[in-house]
C-alpha cells in the first residue's frame, strides 16, 4: 500500500498544465524512447505510457485501470507530456457543441448498438 | 484494448470523446442505467479532497487523509473507432456536489433519473442543469409497484420547461436506456440550434 500522492511527490498539479478533462485522451508519442530508461520516472509513469501505446485512453480510463485517484493520474500525465512521451487531445471545449454531423453519428451509433 | 491494436507503423486514431451525465437521487438506478449500455463494467474513480479545494471532510487530527473515495459510475460506449461516448454517474450525496462542476464541464447533456415515488429526490439535479443551461432529459425509471402517473403530472411536479423531454425507461433495459441517451443527444442538438437562432436574430 502506497500513499498515492507519494508518487507525485506531493504535487497536486503539474507545471504549465491546464486541468485535464476526464475524457481528454492520452496517446503515446510514436517516436518516444523507452520510458523505463528514465530513472526519474515512477513505475506508474511507465504503466501509463504502456497503456497508451496501442490504444488511446481517456484520463478516466487510466485512473480506473491503474486504480489511482484522478488527481494523481493528472499529475503523472503532466510529467509525461513535459517529457514528450505522450500527448493529449482535448475534448470539444465546453461552450461549443461538437459538429452537428458528429451528433448525428452519435445518434445513429446508439441506434445501431 | 478498446480501439484495437494499431497495425504496425500506423498510428492509432485519435477518437472524438463525448460525455453524458447521469444524475438523480439515491438508489434511483444510475449505476444500473450505466451498466445496461456500457461495454465495461461500471468503474469507480477516486477523488481528491485537496484538489477540490473544499474542506468537505474535517481532516484535522487525521493527518495525511487527502483522498476520499467518491463512487462515480463510469461507462463507455465505443460508437466507432474514432467516436467514443462516456457516461458518468454523478455521486448522489450532497457533500460531493463540487464534483458535478468538473463532470459537467464540456458535457453534451445529462439524464436526470426520477422515481415517481420520490420525485423530490431529483429536484436538486433538475435545478443544477437548468441553472447552467446544460441540456437534460428526465428519465422516469419505472419500478414495478410504483404507480404510473400521467406525464403532465410528473412535469408539473418537477416544474419542467415545456421543451425538456420526459421519457419513460427501465434502467435495466438496454433498449429503453438507448432511447433515453438518443433523447439527450437530440435535445442537445435542438438546444444548440435554438442558441444559434437567437444569436443570428
Ligand atoms: N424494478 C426495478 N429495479 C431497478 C430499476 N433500476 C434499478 N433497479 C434496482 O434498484 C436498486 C438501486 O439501483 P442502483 O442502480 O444501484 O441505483 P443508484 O442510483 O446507482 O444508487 P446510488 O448510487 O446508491 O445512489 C438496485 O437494486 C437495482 O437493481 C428498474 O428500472 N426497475
Ligand atoms: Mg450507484
Amino acid at each position: 500500500m502506497v500513499r498515492p500522492y507519494a508518487m507525485t511527490r506531493g504535487r497536486t498539479t503539474s507545471a504549465g498544465q491546464h486541468r485535464l478533462d476526464l475524457i481528454a485522451v492520452v496517446l503515446a508519442e510514436p517516436e518516444a524512447g523507452d520510458p523505463e530508461s528514465d530513472p526519474t520516472l515512477s513505475p506508474e509513469h511507465v504503466d501509463i505510457v504502456g497503456l497508451c501505446r496501442d490504444t488511446p485512453q481517456s484520463l478516466a480510463e487510466l485512473a480506473a485501470e491503474l486504480d489511482l485517484p484522478v488527481g494523481v493520474v493528472r499529475v503523472l500525465i503532466g510529467d509525461l507530456v513535459a517529457r514528450e512521451l505522450v500527448h493529449v487531445t482535448r475534448p470539444v471545449p465546453p461552450a461549443e457543441l461538437p459538429d452537428e454531423s458528429i451528433l448525428r453519428d452519435v445518434i445513429n451509433g446508439l441506434r445501431a448498438l | 484494448m478498446i480501439f484495437g491494436r494499431s497495425e504496425r507503423g500506423k498510428p492509432p486514431v485519435e477518437p472524438v470523446t463525448l460525455k453524458i451525465l447521469v444524475a438523480g437521487g439515491f438508489g434511483v438506478g444510475k449505476t444500473t442505467l450505466v451498466g445496461a449500455v456500457s461495454e465495461i463494467r461500471p468503474l469507480r474513480t477516486e477523488e481528491l479532497l485537496t484538489e477540490a479545494g473544499r474542506p468537505i471532510d474535517d481532516t484535522s487530527g487525521v493527518e495525511g487523509k487527502h483522498t476520499t473515495t467518491v463512487a462515480m459510475d463510469f461507462g463507455r460506449i465505443t460508437l466507432r473507432e474514432d467516436l467514443v461516448l462516456y457516461l458518468f454517474g454523478t455521486p448522489g450525496q450532497e457533500r460531493f456536489w463540487f464534483m458535478w462542476d468538473e463532470l459537467s464541464e464540456g458535457a453534451l447533456g445529462a439524464v436526470v433519473l426520477a422515481d415517481t415515488r420520490r420525485l423530490e429526490d431529483c429536484f436538486a439535479a433538475v435545478d443544477y442543469f437548468e441553472r447552467r443551461s446544460i441540456p437534460f432529459v428526465v428519465g422516469v425509471n419505472c419500478f414495478e409497484g410504483a404507480a404510473r402517473y400521467p406525464e403532465d403530472e410528473v412535469r408539473q411536479a418537477l416544474d419542467l420547461d415545456a421543451d425538456v423531454p420526459l421519457l419513460l425507461c427501465d434502467a435495466r433495459d438496454r433498449e429503453t436506456v438507448k432511447e433515453v441517451l438518443i433523447g439527450v443527444v437530440e435535445h442537445a442538438m435542438a438546444c444548440a440550434a435554438d442558441r444559434r437562432q437567437s444569436v443570428t436574430t
